[in-house]
């Protein structure tokens, strides 16, 4: 055994909605595994894995318990010996790559240091081994690599040479931290088959901790289910993903989105005449000083009239750039945006402004979308008040609207800080839906949420367009998520579609070599192809 | 390759910066109360009307506004700041001769204010929430709220009247008769006082911006990896925190150098010390616009020049920067 | 409320509020404890203080009362530093928010004018205005206001920048909301927090600019100011050094009282501190 986690409780500062943060933890990870820890946000599983190498924030305090490594208790060592396990016994990684390097110093002096730290080597030997390092991280230009600073790499770079700064020492002990989580599809796919070769290769314990179930399936050996600090189930990757034992883990995986997409008969007709949006030849370049970024390239789509059509792409893919053409928070350079025949990118703002509640938007980010200074129920009401509605009137419409999103009705009077960010969402619905909009445009809406809430918003969002007979553009990186409501699914890459279809025959046919490589990077795919609905 | 573009861009900026001010400029001598020949006229105790109109000739004072404007821009482009009739001199002569004094007190008080704030601060940033945080956290609001000139005469009063260790004004011992080193030092006995009392206020906001941007940095990422390796906290604190923690503060140097310029006025009136800001006062008090519309160029100059250096030396510590961002 | 209630609980905020009552007494009891101009000569010139219990701060050079000059200087301070913060602030936030807001040509345009007042050392800037418009109260407020709004302006400009981009902003203007109203209705509100507490290091140092101004004999020669009793215990300072001692404690404490209130403002407003 490498690792045991026995009895460990962590307290929580002052008087939060419960006392500790983890209690009574029992882990171990054996040599040559991969444990995942998994669990939704507020599950303790990020305290655990900082709580192993004391890096606690100082108003976190373990309470009892021990951290075994090496037969010494980690929680009882000075800081002087913690040091030296930190990096060379136990090594870590982290979520973000971008804030987890130092922004001005040189990639190869971060991985340096540790070696610097650690061993008595000369300077050409470091960097000689780190130049390997980087190398072994299948870095296109080692070289260069260790001679850049942080943001000339893109994020799956970052997090390789986090990567290579973690394991420059060879440690037992690798503790991922949600590595992937910032990382698109494809990236991700890398870095988790990267982590599992070096894994493999040192015959390293990995302690890696994720919400998402795919990632799991992906590269666990075992898995310990967290709920409320508390771990509801381990055992082995098998057995937890397709016999879970506990309540909780049942309901988890019922709530993960199925890669095969629910039977939905398509309509008989064209689109001819059936259009809601019709995005024709669309344009879109960036210009900052001298330098342009083409973000949308002669982009065609219809949306079928009561129909979601879902727009899948990485980072960079212009899919969110789509979105704010379709409600005009940007302008497009040319092509032609038609909702009801009329082309929008032809009114002047004063003009649009009046047309503005034909297409309303959700956002991604439920704690960003609502001004935190109104209530929500004025919130909500806002649309209408600015086209000349008075409060009162529209009130008791506000207060329907909120039993309409499931929530409940008498809540108008409160701040969006008192609401959890699922229920945020729904305001935030509850909003665009005030203006009775013939189209709504879905930015990422559940892209920040949990997957038990994921499940219950996307839902929501599939009864009320059945309900309101709403036309729906569904923005998403998540294909998974595309599979379950889309009617229609566009694949863009750089600013083009490359693949558009029914999302039966994009998901087990793909044509475009790039949608290909997105499908196949579905993190889990087999897994999850293999799944039946519940 | 990168800071020549940024030197390019940096320059670009200033150059429009520069030509605001020179309009403000013109524009306050538009609304003045009679211009330059008055003022000249005045002091020669003569109000002919055909000189005048000579002179406004000279001086390109006539005509209409923009041509006005425009010969002004020239005059300036030239270095030719106009003739101080209180002083008998060029005022770009005199401005030059008063330079070095506040210079030397202006440079020397803001390395003292950067040094001690930066030492200060990050203290009391790794002490966050303990009595030593309080108390230097408390002493910084003191030191803020002091008026300098106060602090001055308090200064003066203590060092100098009773304990005579510390002369009360001037730059130098002037019936001394010192020359090289023993002039310098003289200088800098001279100057410990006034360099002091200008550098309190800094000192004090150098300390605050300090302390905030450790406890910000200290909250980033970077700094758990840093730890994550094994690093030592003092390593950690001095390699990766203070670094970062430091760029506000070179931000903040470019902004208060024309601060610093405009304290180093009641300063050098209460030491007594020949410099710029004793020349602005006196300006004023002989309303001697000329004088004083100089010596705002010139500081204005002496300001973007700083900037300019401070714009590099942050290109230089932070490699994200990208002429135009 | 909250924050009133969180402000409460920061030490410096008590502190810097009970030492801004005291000052406040000061400047509002004035009229009524020295109905008479403090600037006539009262008595026989620099007695002492605590000895002549008519003049209970003793006289200053000419024979003026010390004690007078320093609650109707109270005045002066609090009166400068509030009409010149409101200006500074008023003139900051204006061209800060147009300026995040709009972005572009505007942004440009307003930042280089920015610049210039920026680099013009406001002090000596301060000096051109009063020679060309002379110094009364009035207009010294708001020249003082008119040298200090740059800081505030960059400040508001900077949380325009990250506001705007924040979804609750879109989300306005999809729903076709106008510009001003985005801008004075919807993020103002929440870009005001740091803007509020800056006022406080503007209106120090307001107080200061005023008493230096005043120190150096260039402010209303008709108004009492804590400056310009500096100034004359300045002159004689080697045999009274009361004179000038007093009055400087004097701004000492009304800036730092300003300032302890701001920081009490901030530890109220810092999330930091707060566990919502």
């Amino acid at each position: 055994m490498l690792l045991s986690i026995e009895n460990l409780s962590i307290r929580l500062p002052g008087r939060g909605d419960r006392p500790h943060a983890v209690k009574n933890l029992d882990l171990t990870l054996q040599e040559n595994e991969i444990l995942c820890v998994v669990g939704e946000s507020g599950s303790g599983k990020s305290v655990t894995a900082s709580a192993i190498l004391g890096l606690l924030p100082p108003e976190l305090k373990v309470e009892s318990g021990r951290v075994m490594f090496e037969g010494r208790d980690l929680t009882k060592l000075s800081p002087a010996e913690l040091r030296q396990v930190r990096g060379a016994g136990i090594g870590m990684i982290f979520q973000d790559p971008m804030t987890a390097l130092n922004p001005l110093q040189r990639v190869g002096d971060q991985i340096a240091e540790t070696f610097r730290i650690h061993t008595d080597l000369g300077k050409a030997e470091i960097r000689r081994r780190v130049v390997k390092l980087l190398t072994d991280m299948h870095l296109p230009d080692p070289e260069l690599a260790a001679r850049v600073y942080p943001h000339e790499l893109s994020g799956g770079q970052r997090q390789r040479a986090m990567i290579a700064m973690a394991l420059a020492l060879e440690p037992r002990i690798l503790i991922a931290d949600e590595p992937t989580t910032a990382l698109d599809v494809t990236t991700q796919a890398q870095i988790l088959s990267l982590i599992r070769e070096l894994q493999q290769r040192n015959r390293m314990g990995v302690l890696f901790i994720t919400h998402d179930f795919g990632v799991v399936a992906e590269i666990g050996n075992r898995i310990a289910v967290m709920r409320m600090g508390e771990v509801v189930e381990t055992g082995a990757a098998d057995d937890v993903l397709n016999r879970p034992q506990h309540a909780y883990t049942k309901s988890l995986l019922a709530a993960v989105p199925l890669l095969k997409p629910p039977d939905r008969p398509p309509p008989e007709d064209g689109l001819e005449g059936h259009a809601a949006l019709s995005i024709l030849n669309v344009q879109k370049t960036y210009r900052r000083g001298l330098r342009r970024t083409v973000a949308l390239k002669d982009v065609t789509l219809r949306l079928r009239r009561g129909s979601t059509l879902g727009i899948v792409g990485e980072s960079g893919s212009g899919k969110s750039t789509l979105a704010r053409c379709i409600v005009r928070l940007l302008e497009t350079d040319g092509g032609a945006i038609e909702i009801g025949g009329a082309d929008i990118t032809r009114l002047t703002k004063q003009e649009w402004r009046k047309e503005a509640r034909r297409v309303q938007m959700v956002f991604q980010d439920p704690y960003a979308s609502l001004n935190p200074r109104r209530r929500v129920g004025e919130l909500v009401a806002q649309g209408p008040v600015i086209h000349g509605a008075r409060l009162a009137d529209v009130m008791p419409k506000v207060r329907e609207l909120f039993g309409l999103v499931g929530l409940d009705p008498e809540a108008v009077d409160r701040f969006p800080h008192e609401f959890s960010g699922g229920q945020r969402q729904r305001i935030a619905l509850a909003r665009a839906l005030a203006m009775e909009p013939e189209i709504l445009v879905a930015d990422e809406p559940v892209s920040a949420l949990d997957v038990s809430v994921q499940a219950q918003v996307l839902k929501l969002l599939a009864d009320l367009q059945r309900k309101l007979n709403l036309s729906m553009v569904f923005i998403t990186h998540d294909l998974r998520v595309a599979a379950q409501i889309c009617d229609r699914v566009a694949i863009m890459q750089r600013g083009e579609v490359v693949e558009e279809g029914e999302p039966s025959r994009v998901l087990v046919a793909p044509q475009h070599p790039y949608a290909q490589a997105l499908i196949s990077a579905i993190p889990g795919r087999d897994w999850a192809m293999r799944r039946e609905s519940p | 390759m990168r800071l020549l573009r940024l030197t390019l861009h940096r320059l670009a900026v200033s150059v429009p910066v520069l030509l605001i001010i020179l309009c403000g400029v013109f524009l306050v001598l538009q609304l003045a109360p009679g211009d330059a020949v008055d003022a000249l006229l005045g002091q020669m105790g003569t109000a002919d009307a055909t000189l005048a109109e000579q002179l406004r000739e000279q001086y390109g004072l006539s005509g209409n506004a923009a041509s006005r404007l425009v010969v002004y821009l020239w005059r300036l482009v030239r270095l030719d700041l106009g003739f101080s009739v209180s002083y008998n001199q060029p005022v770009l002569d005199v401005i030059l001769s008063r330079l070095p004094a506040t210079l030397a007190l202006v440079v020397s008080a803001l390395a003292l204010a950067f040094f001690a704030g930066a030492i200060v601060g990050v203290a009391a940033a790794t002490k966050f929430g303990r009595w030593q945080d309080t108390l230097i956290s408390l002493l910084g609001l003191v030191f803020y709220a002091a008026p300098s000139f106060w602090l001055g005469l308090m200064g003066i009063l203590v060092f100098s009247v009773w304990l005579g260790w510390l002369p009360s004004g001037g730059l130098q011992d002037l019936s001394a008769n010192y020359s090289g080193p023993r002039l310098v030092l003289d200088m800098a006995r001279h100057l410990l006082m006034p360099t002091v009392t200008l550098a309190t206020i800094y000192f004090a906001i150098y300390l605050r911006v300090i302390r905030a941007s450790m406890l910000e940095v200290l909250s980033l990422d970077f700094v758990r990896t840093a730890r994550a390796k094994g690093l030592r906290e003092s390593a950690v604190i001095y390699r990766h925190v203070l670094r970062n923690a430091l760029l506000p503060m070179i931000t903040i140097i470019g902004l208060q150098a024309g601060a610093m310029l405009g304290g180093s006025v009641a300063i050098e009136s209460v030491f007594s010390l020949p410099g710029l800001g004793r020349l602005a006062y006196e300006a004023v008090v002989q309303r001697d616009l000329n004088m004083l519309l100089g010596i705002v160029f010139m500081s204005s100059i002496l300001v973007i020049v700083i900037n300019f250096a401070v714009d590099l030396l942050y290109a230089q510590i932070d490699p994200r920067i990208e002429a135009g961002a | 409320m909250r924050t009133v209630r969180f402000f409460l609980t920061s030490p410096a905020g008590i502190i810097g509020l009970v030492l801004l009552v005291l000052v406040l007494a000061m400047a509002a009891s004035a009229g009524t404890l020295y109905p008479n101009d403090p600037l006539s000569l009262a008595g026989r010139p620099l007695q002492a203080p605590f000895v002549n219990p008519r003049f209970v701060l003793g006289t200053d050079s000419s024979g003026r009362d010390v004690a007078a000059q320093m609650f109707h200087g109270a005045r002066t301070s609090l009166l400068i530093g509030i009409s010149a913060t409101l200006v500074a602030i008023v003139v900051g936030v204006l061209v800060g928010s147009i300026s995040g807001y709009y972005g572009g040509w505007v942004d440009v345009t307003l930042m280089r004018i920015t610049e210039a007042f920026q680099t013009v050392p406001n002090f000596i800037l301060l000096l051109v205005l009063v020679v060309i418009f002379g110094a009364r109260m009035d207009l010294l407020a708001f020249m003082i206001g008119l040298v200090s709004w740059t800081a505030v302006a960059r400040l508001t400009r900077a949380e325009f920048l990250t506001l705007r981009q924040r979804e609750f902003v879109q989300a306005c203007r999809v729903l076709g909301m106008g510009d001003l109203r985005i801008i004075f209705r919807e993020i103002l509100p929440n870009a005001l927090p740091p803007v509020i507490v800056y006022a406080s290091i503007v209106m120090a140092f307001s107080i200061l600019l005023e008493s230096a101004l005043a120190f150096l004999g260039l402010s209303d020669p008709n108004v009492a100011s804590w400056g310009k009793l500096i100034a004359d215990g300045r002159r004689v300072l080697r045999t009274a050094w009361y004179v000038a001692t007093m009055p400087g404690l004097a701004v000492l404490i009304a800036v730092l009282s300003v300032s302890l209130i701001g920081q009490g403002i901030n530890d109220a407003l810092n999330p930091r501190l707060r566990r919502d």
